[in-house]
């Protein structure tokens, strides 16, 4: 494979002249370049290209629990406007903001890999591990409290609260109608639960950067990786943008 | 080698230096959307308006984060077209689904 | 063959030899094997796994019709009967149609069609590898465990409260093949937008890549919601989380929407791929480019964004909403239309086409025929009124073998035989193999044209036992499974028998078009000594004639 002097660059569907395309212009073969790609810039397209549908795939796997969501909402309307109620906001807008916070300094470490600053590009990763674990830590101690409060679905699960209406700040409801709360914390575990689970995996690969990060590793001109890590860190982001409201927020009664 | 998409050297971001009080403004806007949206909670009254503004809040911050911090906005057409595939076939999904959930009563009653 | 009847084009044999640097020499053993990151390797990886696992599904087939033979429940109970149609068609469907043409051909040929090296992440093609071997791992531990009695769809509630059979383990096997299948859909994805090689523009490449391209589409967008809906039901069986379950006030029928969401658009992940097989053999033996290239090419993108917007007419007698039902039958209508574009724009591009009868043609006539009745028959179960009467009988089994057995498996044996040479540098013996050819097809008419008449007579799918009455067309059919059985079975010996004893191919031996056309056969290990630049449109006959000189592009 002794062809990569005759690089090509700036083809044109509609170009006519393919000869013309051909020039002499890259040398750089750097060590990353993999051997079935002709440019650094190929290979970059290639790989980015990559990324973004593998998180397109992931929207379409949290797709099929949002649908249920939305279906089980408009069916059980009073059920999940009370069951929605007893989540505590305070703790959910915080960890909206951290969240969004850690996204903040994970794209700033995309900018110290491209700036070549080893030391910031660490601890931005750090910090944004950090911001990651405490979200999560934060998250427990809301699936504690269900676990008093006896909301989490199963054996121990109790409709006394909707059915008098006490702890909700909601009137109360039916017994029948009550049953469904169960239906909104089990989807409130599912989807709440994928998505930590795709942030423990975001954290794994976080940490290993880190590690690779302090060695000097991505502050030489191959930042995909970082980038591709922010990528999906984004997009675990952009899940719980949505699942903020649509658990924490909609039809939340004010309190007295 | 490089295809129509991907060719054009001002799309790469490191090509386009993106200032980090850039983010700085782009978090600034996340955070004043989602104490927005916190408060439209207790402010609008419970029904469908306020379901409304919460997810197009959340719809505003999602493509927000995608734009900037996943650096769409800087990127070609191709990765553009790719986040707004991925969105379609998910509202296809929801839509064709709710024909169903929507009018499965009508006439029964 | 006398040359007037053919084109084929191999060495004198007396001279021919191998070439001595191919993909399949240099490196040797297991390990070079296992460890691969060549896609023509990969490609022949999946072609030994999906041919195991199709004689797997085939033998469940051969004892269903065994037990279909006579009106009696004589040769299994009942259950067994139950896991025997579930494991045919999870296995068929997951194991088999669904990486049948992309993991094969498509993985051998996607580069060398467009003038790549490699696909564009080596690694991940080898892990969906892999993937798929778990996933076929944990759909044989079901099988060994005792089987799984729900019938491939994993209805709800059925699937998570009636029934005692490993439904989870079956599902575990199928969440991983689809993410198998979804890394090779990113894989085909990227590689076309980003790989193609200088010259190759969108509508230069053949038409195979498109067809390819639609369904890597669907296999990147669709099979993720089978993953979650899967998960669910995992969930729904283990914890007990009611998103199915109507006792909990959870609703069956939103399983059915999400599991057809991408069911549906798996039947077009399954038939488009055969789409492009057929479309190059039909242009190569009738040397002609295709009529309505641009129509052709994008009549597979419309099969693959339609596909997202037709599944509910799987549901229409479930107890969906009728007016919904009424609008996926009218959009169900649609799909038809790109369909037919293929088979009108075939059928003109053998028109006045100087064709000849190799058995890839063979097979490709058999695809257009029966895909054509499959097809069409589509059409009449897509109509809401006529749906209600024939859905859940034979006539629908009839109709989806038509459609996937008929259809893509004819693809799949004709590309096979047409890339056979390409792949291994040997010929298959074509007299056998037309034999095969003619076999499967009489095989295959006779199997399931009985079911159409079956199923519009009322007789029900699923169950093991039928009135005295239907019985001369049930053995029809069971006699036509074992004429079938034998079609498939043929290809087998003689491709095995090929590897070996076959004609030397030479590297152009159909004297086709393609890029993958003008290299050695079998082609060296990075596929092009040069990268080559496309300096001509597809299917491009003239341009072959006039081409005295394999391409010599200067190296700096």
């Amino acid at each position: 494979m002794d062809s990569h002097s005759t690089t090509l660059s700036s083809h044109s569907a509609h170009s006519s002249a393919i000869e013309a395309q051909i020039e002499h212009a890259h040398h750089e073969h750097p060590a990353y370049l993999l051997h079935h790609f002709e440019t650094v810039e190929q290979q970059k397209a290639a790989s980015s290209f990559g990324m973004w549908l593998f998180l397109m795939q992931e929207l379409m796997f949290f797709g099929g629990m949002f649908m249920a969501y939305l279906v089980y909402r408009a069916w059980y309307y009073p059920a999940f406007a009370a069951a929605s109620n007893t989540l505590d906001w305070k703790i959910g807008t915080l960890n909206t903001i951290i969240l969004l916070t850690s996204s903040f300094t994970m794209t700033l470490a995309v900018h110290y890999a491209e700036a070549r600053k080893v030391k910031a590009l660490a601890n931005s990763i750090l910090v944004t591990i950090i911001l990651g674990i405490v979200f999560l830590g934060l998250k427990s101690t809301e699936y504690y409290s269900k676990f008093v409060e006896h909301h989490v679905p199963g054996a121990n699960f109790s409709i006394e609260d909707f059915v008098t209406g006490h702890n909700t700040g909601m009137p109360p409801i039916s017994a029948d109608m009550a049953q469904h709360t169960q239906l909104f914390f089990s989807l409130y575990f599912a989807m709440t639960g994928m998505h930590a689970l795709h942030m423990i995996i975001g954290i794994g690969i976080l940490a290993f950067m880190y590690v690779k990060a302090r060695g000097g590793a991505y502050t030489e001109g191959h930042t995909a990786p970082i980038d591709y890590a922010s990528l999906y860190w984004h997009f675990v982001d952009v899940v719980w943008i949505f699942l903020f409201p649509l658990l924490y927020l909609i039809n939340r009664h004010p309190v007295h | 080698m490089t295809t129509p998409e991907g060719n054009n050297p001002t799309l790469h971001n490191e090509h386009t230096p993106i200032k980090p009080i850039t983010y700085v403004f782009v978090l600034a806007a996340l955070v004043v959307l989602t104490l927005l949206n916190v408060g439209l909670a207790f402010l609008l009254p419970v029904g469908l308006i306020h379901g409304i503004f919460a997810v197009g809040i959340a719809v505003l911050e999602a493509m927000i984060v995608i734009l900037f911090f996943m650096h769409i906005y800087w990127s070609s057409r191709l990765m553009m077209l790719t986040v707004g595939a991925g969105f379609f076939t998910f509202l296809v999904l929801v839509v064709m689904t709710m024909t169903d959930y929507t009018s499965r009563a009508w006439g029964l009653w | 063959m006398s040359s007037a009847t053919t084109i084929v084009n191999i060495p004198e044999q007396s001279t021919a030899s191998l070439p001595k640097n191919s993909y399949l020499t240099g490196e040797y053993g297991l390990k070079s094997w296992l460890l691969t990151q060549d896609h023509k390797r990969i490609g022949l990886l999946y072609l030994i796994s999906i041919t195991f696992f199709f004689f797997i599904g085939g033998a469940f087939a051969g004892l269903i019709r065994l037990e279909l033979l006579t009106p009696m429940p004589d040769l299994v109970a009942s259950d067994t009967y139950n896991k025997l149609f579930t494991m045919h068609g999870i296995v068929m469907i997951f194991l088999f149609l669904v990486p049948s043409v992309p993991a094969v051909l498509g993985n051998f040929l996607l580069p060398l069609m467009l003038g790549a090296r490699d696909l564009a992440f080596p690694k991940i093609n080898l892990l969906s590898w892999y993937m798929y071997m778990g996933g076929g791992i944990f759909t044989l531990a079901t099988l060994v465990l005792g089987g799984v009695d729900t019938g491939w769809t994993f209805t709800t509630p059925l699937s998570t409260h009636y029934v005692n059979t490993h439904v989870i383990t079956a599902g575990v096997g199928i969440f991983i093949a689809g993410f198998s299948s979804i890394f090779t859909g990113l894989n085909f994805i990227v590689t076309i937008h980003r790989m193609r090689c200088p010259g190759m523009t969108w509508f230069r490449m053949p038409l195979f890549l498109w067809a390819n391209y639609a369904a890597s589409i669907l296999m990147v967008l669709g099979t993720p919601v089978l993953a979650i809906t899967i998960v669910l039901v995992a969930l729904e069986r283990t914890i007990g989380i009611g998103v199915f379950d109507p006792s909990k006030g959870g609703d069956p029928l939103l399983f059915q929407h999400l599991f057809w969401f991408y069911s549906h658009p798996a039947v077009y992940i399954m038939i488009l791929p055969g789409m492009g097989v057929i479309s190059e053999t039909i242009s190569t033996f009738s040397r002609k480019r295709i009529f309505g290239y641009t129509a052709v090419a994008f009549s597979s993108v419309a099969i693959a964004v339609f596909g997202f917007f037709v599944w509910e007419h799987h549901m229409f007698i479930m107890g969906v909403s009728t007016y919904s039902a009424l609008v996926f039958s009218l959009l169900t209508m649609l799909v038809a239309v790109p369909s037919a574009i293929k088979i009108f724009n075939w059928a003109a591009t053998l028109y006045k086409g100087s064709i000849t009868f190799e058995t890839p043609m063979l097979y490709s006539f058999g695809f257009i025929g029966l895909f054509t009745i499959g097809g069409l028959t589509g059409v009449f179960l897509g109509s809401l009124g006529m749906d209600v009467h024939l859905t859940e009988t034979y006539f629908i089994v009839a109709h989806f073998h038509f459609v996937m057995v008929g259809g893509m498996l004819m693809a799949f044996l004709a590309g096979i035989h047409f890339w056979w040479p390409k792949m291994t540098g040997r010929m298959y013996p074509e007299q056998v193999s037309k034999l095969a050819a003619v076999t499967t097809f009489i095989g295959f008419i006779l199997t399931f044209f009985p079911q159409f008449l079956l199923g519009y007579l009322g007789m029900p799918r699923r169950y093991h036992a039928y009135p005295p009455e239907f019985q001369v067309l049930n053995v029809l059919s069971t006699a036509g499974a074992t004429v079938l059985g034998v079609g498939y079975l043929l290809p087998m010996l003689y491709l095995t028998w090929s590897l070996r004893y076959g004609a030397i191919a030479g590297d152009n031996p159909w004297q086709a078009t393609g890029l993958e056309w003008q290299i050695q056969s079998p082609p060296l290990k990075e596929n092009f000594t040069e990268i080559p630049i496309m300096d001509h449109e597809a299917y491009d006959y003239d341009w072959l004639a006039h081409k005295h000189v394999p391409e010599v592009t200067t190296v700096g």
